[in-house]
């Protein structure tokens, strides 16, 4: 059975090419061949050997020995005494290997399309040399009868062209009126250069008559390929030998030819050709060109002077681009002739008439009030109230009949179609078990539902109760939210729009918050956030959410298309902000009112030109020193209270003593990872009373370090490495949260300095449990154990 | 004389002629410039290029260049000659309000409604501009350039000066929105019309209030105002379709004489009201060609300012 399996199997499968040999155990896989000893083989075995790409490539067999050993030897050997008689007749092919005879051979012998099987394009300069041997030819007309006996083999396009009308000879196009062309060409003028053979150039103008009755059209003249005649001699191109004949009575040699076939009168008129000639002078047609070695000019020898070649009128210059000289085609020189002679006779619409003449029509008067913005036609609904105005609406527009299920054919939805249709309703997995049960059962469900559902909210009230921190109460919160965005939301959430795409989580519980939300279930919204959460976090979280779904709503709508980008990206810290800023306008607009212009309406700031405007105004560089551009900025914290506060700069004698400190002790705390305070602390230093208490705390820290401490050493070490950097990790969360949780913290840090041991433990647990959940990166930072240390520290700070 | 020029290209208020006012040059909606000779009125040359209407247009000192802005946020540099756009510098925001060369050609400062002034190279073929001035918090409606200052008026109701030379920014609180900013000819004043109706020359070093200027309707539409050749007189544009004149010093005296009121022959364009919440007024957009004509006023000295 395996077996069997295993077979049809190998069956299934196509392989390609050779498979490597399966390698031994042990064996090392082979080197590659080098390049010098690879060999090439023919198709038996032979080796061959490259020689040149002159002689062909590859060598035939045994370097040039004809593929054997000792060179050529005859085929056979036969006895001459008995098969004397019959000879062998050796072609060409006989003293010539296989490969010559193979598709790159010198004598390939590949399968080609005989010419019965080829398909029968006419060849139309086949056919053309052949009209000009017939013609040329001593009898006539005889190659016409190769036309009649041939087969007739036609391609599809001209048998298709046959049934649409064509017929051969004629170009394609819609049929024209030719009014009688102009006259024959003088047969006086003296013709230079070669002659064309008589009748086939000009011929189907020459046969055109006088004769134009009035509706007769005419197919489009075909486009006949460039005469070439087949080249024969040996004399340079275009060269045409002296004619005798032609020189000497400027006659034709067929019309000489025709003596004989004409009969008596036909030599009079030899005769009165020859005396007529006489008369004028002796042309010379024909040429011999080329220049004899003493000549100098010889660079254009293969001029030939024509008349064409000079002016007759003088004129201006050729209208157009100038492209073409004297050798413009045909349409560019004469195009206003060709106009009006050539008219579209095809069938014409109905209701219409061909233009006598191009008329152009200027523009349409603009009306006074016309403004260049298309408006849009309101789109009325279908409805009884609406009928009269739709009614006159499509009216207006020409639209009379009241076909709606024509017109939204496509706006329907697959129930209507089928509602229209009659069908049936597809029989499906029914969409819910609900379906199933009866009514009694449903509304038992839905009261057991509601009542559980408030034996929760009546279980979680007390614990909202207990959390001090409660912002808002988390259940009246949607309803409140609810209320403000109302119809609004319809575009929140939509997927362009991530406001927390730095944490993907979040972002997915916002994306599925919003979508519930749309939906309206509002107790369904706690279920989208992380129940790992604390309530206060995910009252918060909701907040946000919903802040954030009022702010990005309008995401996709056309309104964002009026916004630039915005100025500072989102996820950096820091921004960069105007150093001065043109503020208090409410100063200056009681000044103007009062036109006290001057100083009080005037704001001078220091600004710096890029080098490249001075340079182009001609105006020294006033800064060539400062890289800055534009105005100086500064960069700030970008969620910082003080881009929106102006505190009173704090310069007690506090900060700077601790500032010291803090600078001595910077050195000791290197190992530790500088926190934002410590970099910006210069900065800092002068304006803000908070980090005047952060100074004091850490150095409270700081101190506890320098002295020996009576404690145990194991203590010691853990606050050193812990406690500095989580004051300047608190103090960052809550710079990158809001405002409200900023001086919530502040505050709390007051309290462990002021109480100190006196603080219960259940507070104490409280808010650790707070600060644990405000953050995922300091939920294993702050524990109890490190609260209790700080707080042995403050009470060995107060008491010292 | 006036001579009106039969413009059907529906233009907005007529640029400064070309440096030594042999030329006028129009710019219209119809997405056109055209070149006048004021003198016998008549169309030297249009220049097509442009994706919207046409908003503003200087020319260079040496009437070989044409600068023009456009709805299509795009500014554009012409060769008068051959008609052709040599270059065009994107990077607006929005619809640019004006354009302007600095003295020597070489770099075109446009201001736009999005709020800010672009200074672009024309010497090299740099695509985005040699500096952005931001400052702005609102549309620049106008902007003017000296040897050494880059002025510009915008929409939050403040003249900018920014000076080269000193590196130094001046910023002028007027209140109501400007419309249009000029520098007097002595480069001692400069010119602040705004959208209360009234004109102020200011002084440029001080910013204080030299003289007021009232009696125009300007409350809509961004109108220019313009100081005459010598600095003798006041000149702007009116919604009433009047072009009126102060005179420079007897206005600083005596509180808004006008001197004389220059009738259009043509009824006054009836601005169409705008939403309230457009800040920067469209350029006096004359309804098309019942009052498609201008008048170019030659004779005066204050006709070359026109």
């Amino acid at each position: 059975m395996a077996a069997e399996s295993s077979d049809s199997e190998e069956e299934d499968l196509v392989s390609y090419g050779s498979a490597l040999p399966a390698l031994q155990e042990g064996e090392r896989i082979k080197k590659p061949v080098p390049l010098q000893e690879q060999t090439v083989k023919d198709g038996k075995g032979r080796y061959q050997r490259f020689h040149g790409a002159f002689t062909g490539g590859f060598s035939a067999g045994y370097f040039n020995t004809v593929g054997t050993k000792e060179g050529w030897t005859p085929s056979s050997f036969i006895s001459s005494r008995q098969k004397r008689a019959d000879k062998t007749i050796l072609g060409p092919e006989d003293f010539m290997d296989e490969e010559d005879l193979s598709e790159f051979g010198i004598a390939p012998k590949d399968i080609t399309t005989t010419d019965d099987f080829a398909s029968k394009a006419k060849d139309r300069i086949k056919e053309k040399a052949r009209q000009i041997a017939g013609v040329v030819a001593a009898i006539p007309g005889t190659t016409a009868f190769d036309d009649l006996i041939g087969p007739s083999k036609i391609t599809i396009g001209v048998e298709l062209l046959r049934k649409m009308g064509w017929k051969e000879g004629q170009g394609i196009g819609p049929r024209i009126k030719r009014k009688p062309l102009r006259q024959k060409p003088d047969p006086q003028v003296k013709v230079y250069g070669c002659a064309l053979p008589p009748g086939l150039s000009e011929g189907s103008e020459d046969e055109e008559d006088e004769y134009q009755p009035e509706n007769v059209t005419f197919a489009p003249k075909d486009v006949m390929p460039v005469d070439l005649t087949p080249k024969e001699d040996v004399h340079g191109l275009g060269y045409k030998g002296l004619d005798p004949t032609q020189a000497l009575f400027g006659i034709s040699g067929r019309e000489h030819l025709n003596l004989f076939t004409g009969g008596s009168e036909k030599t009079s008129d030899l005769l009165g050709d020859l005396r007529h000639s006489k008369g004028r002078k002796l042309g010379i047609t024909g040429q011999a060109f080329g220049v004899g070695a003493l000549e100098e000019e010889d660079d254009d020898i293969y001029a030939t002077e024509t008349l064409s070649k000079y002016d007759t009128v003088l004129k201006d210059e050729e209208p157009g681009d100038g492209l073409y000289g004297w050798t413009a085609p045909k349409q560019y020189k004469s195009k206003k002739r060709f106009e009006t002679e050539v008219k579209y006779i095809g069938k014409i619409l109905d209701g219409f008439s061909l233009a006598s003449k191009s008329s152009t029509y200027p523009p349409p008067d603009l009306p006074r009030d016309y403004r260049p913005v298309h408006y849009f036609r309101p789109v009325i609904a279908a409805g009884n109230e609406n009928y009269h105005l739709r009614k006159a609406l499509e009216q207006s527009t020409g639209k009379l009949e009241n076909d709606t299920t024509q017109q939204s054919r496509h706006t329907l939805n697959a129930s209507q179609r089928r509602d229209r249709l009659g069908e049936t309703v597809l029989k499906g997995p029914a969409p819910s078990v609900l379906e199933y049960l009866s009514e009694k059962d449903r509304e038992r469900l839905k009261e057991v539902k509601q009542a559980s559902e408030q034996q929760m909210k009546v279980k979680m009230l007390p614990q909202q109760s207990q959390n001090r921190f409660q912002p808002t109460s988390a259940n009246d919160a949607p309803h409140k939210w609810q209320m403000f965005l109302g119809g609004q939301l319809a575009n929140a959430g939509s997927s362009d729009f991530k406001p927390f795409a730095r944490n993907p989580e979040k972002q997915k519980r916002y994306e599925s918050f919003v979508q519930s939300l749309k939906q309206g279930q509002k107790d369904m919204l706690e279920h989208y956030l992380d129940p790992s959460m604390t309530e206060w976090e995910r009252g918060r979280e909701q907040e946000e959410f919903f802040r954030a779904a009022m702010f990005y709503k309008s995401s996709n709508s056309t309104l964002s298309s009026r916004f630039t980008r915005a100025k500072y990206e989102d996820d950096v810290d820091k921004v960069e902000v105007p150093r001065d800023q043109e503020n208090d306008i409410d100063d200056k607009e009681s000044a103007v009112k009062m036109k006290m212009f001057g100083k009080l309406t005037r704001d001078k700031f220091e600004w710096h030109p890029e080098k490249l405007l001075c340079k182009r105004f001609n105006v020294p560089d006033p800064y060539p020193d400062s890289s800055i551009v534009g105005l100086p900025k500064v960069k700030r914290d970008k969620y910082s209270v003080f881009n929106f506060l102006t505190l009173p700069e704090a310069t007690t004698s506090v900060t700077q003593a601790t500032n010291e400190r803090i600078q001595q002790n910077n050195n000791l705390n290197s190992k530790l990872k500088p926190s934002r305070w410590d970099v910006s602390d210069k900065e800092k230093e002068k304006k803000d009373s908070i980090s005047e208490f952060i100074s004091l705390a850490r150095s409270k820290v700081d101190i506890q370090q320098q002295p020996p401490v009576p404690m145990t050493e194991e203590c010691g070490t853990e606050t050193n490495e812990t406690l500095p950097s989580e004051v300047g990790t608190w103090l960052c969360l809550n710079l990158k949260g809001n405002g409200t949780f900023f001086f919530l913290q502040k505050k709390k840090q007051k309290k462990h300095k002021n109480k100190g041991k006196h603080k219960n433990k259940k507070s104490e647990k409280e808010s650790s449990s707070d600060t644990e959940d405000s953050s995922d990166s300091l939920s294993d930072m702050d524990t109890t154990e490190n609260l209790l240390k700080r707080s042995q520290i403050l009470q060995w700070i107060t008491r010292t | 004389p006036s001579r009106p020029i039969p413009a059907p290209h529906n233009p907005h208020p007529p640029q400064t002629p070309q440096v030594d006012g042999n030329y006028c040059l129009t710019c219209g909606s119809d997405k056109s410039l055209k070149l006048w000779n004021p003198h016998k009125g008549t169309l030297l040359r249009t220049y097509h290029g442009h994706g919207y209407e046409v908003l503003d247009a200087a020319g260079s000192f040496d009437n070989s260049q044409l600068c023009s802005c456009s709805a299509d946020k795009t500014v554009a540099l012409w060769d008068v000659a051959t008609g052709q756009v040599v270059r065009k510098f994107r990077g607006h925001a929005g619809k640019v309000s004006c354009v302007q060369f600095n003295e020597e050609a070489t770099v075109i400062v446009s201001g736009s409604i999005d709020s800010t002034v672009r200074c672009w190279d024309c010497r090299s073929r740099r695509p985005d501009p040699v500096q952005v001035l931001d400052e702005a918090k609102d549309g620049v409606s106008s902007v003017k350039v000296s040897d050494h200052e880059i002025l510009s008026g915008s929409v939050d109701g403040r003249v900018r000066r920014y000076d080269l030379r000193a590196g130094q920014l001046y910023s002028d609180y007027v209140g109501s929105p400007i419309t249009s900013v000029c520098f007097s000819k002595d480069g001692q004043c400069v010119l602040a019309a705004s959208l209360d109706s009234t004109l102020r020359l200011l002084d440029k070093d001080t910013g204080e209030l030299l003289g007021e200027y009232t009696g125009h309707r300007s409350t809509t539409y961004k109108l220019d105002c313009v100081l005459s050749e010598q600095d003798t007189h006041v000149g702007s544009a009116s919604e009433d379709g009047k072009v009126y004149f102060w005179d420079l010093v007897e206005v600083s005296r005596a509180s808004s004489q006008i001197l004389v009121p220059l009738p259009h022959p043509t009824p006054p364009p009836q601005p169409t009201p705008t939403s309230p919440q457009i800040h920067v007024p469209p350029l006096a957009r004359h309804t098309p060609r019942s009052d498609s004509r201008l008048r170019h006023h030659t004779g005066s000295s204050s006709a070359k300012s026109f």
